[in-house]
């Protein structure tokens, strides 16, 4: 098979791209994929903290930028998958240490022996996120129903759309069902209409979340959580599988509604 | 080429690049990426933010494209065009840069009368977009602009003559721009963050949920006005 690399983004910060990534280099590889996370957030580094994998970092990202290291050097493996990797980022340089061309040249070595590279963008619009989405062959932006991350989602569809980058896929992040049923949170169905792009996944609020991050752990190795289940089968639908809505949501009407946004059934 | 082709200077917090306006444009392109590549760090450390003046040129998309894509690849972005060529404005729209008509602004609070309005009968021009504005983008026009797909909060249209959406409008718009109170604003579904005509201001009222329906805004007795499409 050949490799994927995908970019998470957002825009807005704190919608959770980094859970993202972490869930979903893990589902990845409980599909027995080979997957490479790559930290893009120069500066402001998470994604080690949140796979647990702070402690084994001996190489970064602009460490091989800067040939002081070589590609296997940098990749830190996961204890609990062996084909699981991760290339953190730099804590003390900043965005300007990376450009796009470097960023393509890695993930060109990459692709020779992994099935995914999933690149984690920084917020914002400059440099960091250029870099990111610069070798990206899909692109997943991660939402909250929230009307500051919706408007953000948007000028980065805009900017995507104006450099020509293929249609990137919506994950809405953190729904609560409860209160979309209220009124009081904006539906899967206001957020889709403003953005018009395709929904790849919708993960619910869950309070595990948190304490997995903490411990290093993401939900996804959970036997019971309720994102970990969202993030499996985003995996599914990455890998190309046609993955049904399962029901967040046990009333019939929403679930109706729910399965017209992902573009059939 | 000459020297003086390209003139580079520091700029806000970035760099300014002047372009002569007849050399040919790739060979202007591939001279400016070997003076970057001679001095890559002076030139990036700024912060890497280009300001380019064209003058003159008129400068299609796939141009501005292309000199768009060399700034990036030595990770230098192009955020804003001056230019006295409305071709060159519209490449820049394209590529969602920002561009400055240098010999003609279009000022939103002027009060004068800059534009005549042609007989009915031959009508005036303006410009089409078919396309959803995301936000961030604007769009400004010495005439109408109509917009095929939404307007979207956050996105702007800032136009001397009308402007229609065949969509849902909900961005900002100025219709009216150098002082035409007989401008009008049309929308499949109405619901700006913010209205003008001329001189004046309104907001959308604050009803959410209740079914889009065309309507036309224009002043009548000094106020904006919104009528249903009948």
């Amino acid at each position: 098979m050949s490799c994927k690399v995908v970019t998470i983004t957002s825009g807005k910060g704190g919608v959770g791209k980094t859970t993202t990534t972490a869930n979903l280099g893990v589902a990845l590889a409980q599909l027995g994929k080979k997957v490479v996370m790559i930290d893009a957030d120069i500066g402001l580094r998470n994604l080690d903290i949140v796979m647990g994998l702070e402690s084994r970092i001996v190489y970064d990202l602009v460490d091989l930028v800067e040939g002081r290291a070589k590609l296997r050097q940098a990749m830190i493996r996961h204890k609990q998958f062996p084909d699981l990797f991760l290339i953190p980022s730099a804590q003390s340089r900043d965005k300007m240490a990376v450009s796009p061309a470097d960023m393509v040249q890695i993930t060109d070595q990459l692709r020779l022996e992994m099935d995914f590279v999933l690149i984690d963008s920084p917020a914002g619009i400059e440099r960091g996120f250029r870099n990111a989405v610069a070798p990206a062959d899909e692109i997943l932006i991660v939402t909250n129903p929230e009307v500051s991350a919706v408007r953000d989602a948007d000028r980065i569809i805009g900017l995507l759309e104006a450099s020509k980058k293929s249609q990137p896929r919506l994950i809405l992040n953190r729904v609560k069902a409860d209160m979309v049923k209220k009124g009081e949170m904006l539906s899967p169905e206001d957020v889709v209409d403003l953005l018009s792009i395709k929904l790849i996944g919708i993960v619910p609020e869950d309070e595990n979340v948190v304490p997995s991050s903490n411990a290093g752990e993401p939900v996804t190795m959970m036997a019971n959580s309720r994102a970990g289940a969202a993030y499996k089968e985003i995996a599914r639908r990455l890998t190309g599988e046609d993955v049904p809505l399962t029901s967040i949501e046990e009333k019939q009407g929403f679930m109706k509604r729910m399965s017209r946004l992902f573009g059939g059934k | 080429m000459q020297e003086q082709a390209i003139i580079i200077k520091g700029f806000r917090d970035g760099l300014l690049v002047t372009l002569d306006p007849n050399e040919v444009w790739q060979e202007l392109v591939d001279h400016l990426a070997n003076r970057i590549d001679e001095n890559s760090t002076f030139y990036t450390s700024g912060g890497g933010r280009v300001t380019l003046d064209v003058g003159a040129r008129p400068v299609t998309r796939h141009e501005l494209g292309s000199i768009n894509a060399m700034l990036d690849r030595r990770g230098l972005m192009l955020v804003s065009v001056m230019t006295e060529s409305s071709t060159t404005l519209d490449a820049a729209a394209a590529l969602d840069v920002r561009a400055n008509l240098t010999n003609q602004a279009v000022t939103p609070a002027s009060a004068a009368k800059e534009i005549e309005i042609s007989s009915e009968e031959d009508g005036s021009s303006g410009v089409m977009i078919r396309k959803t504005l995301r936000g961030g983008r604007t769009v400004r026009s010495q005439g109408h602009v109509v917009i095929w797909g939404d307007v979207n909060p956050g996105a702007e249209i800032i136009a001397a003559g009308d402007i229609i959406v065949w969509g849902r409008l909900r961005g900002n718009v100025h219709a009216g721009a150098n002082g035409d109170e007989s401008a009008i604003v049309c929308a499949l579904d109405m619901m700006p963050t913010q209205l003008r005509i001329g001189g004046y201001i309104t907001v959308a009222p604050a009803d959410n949920r209740r079914k889009p329906r065309p309507e036309t805004a224009f002043i009548r007795n000094r106020q904006i006005v919104v009528e249903a499409w009948k």
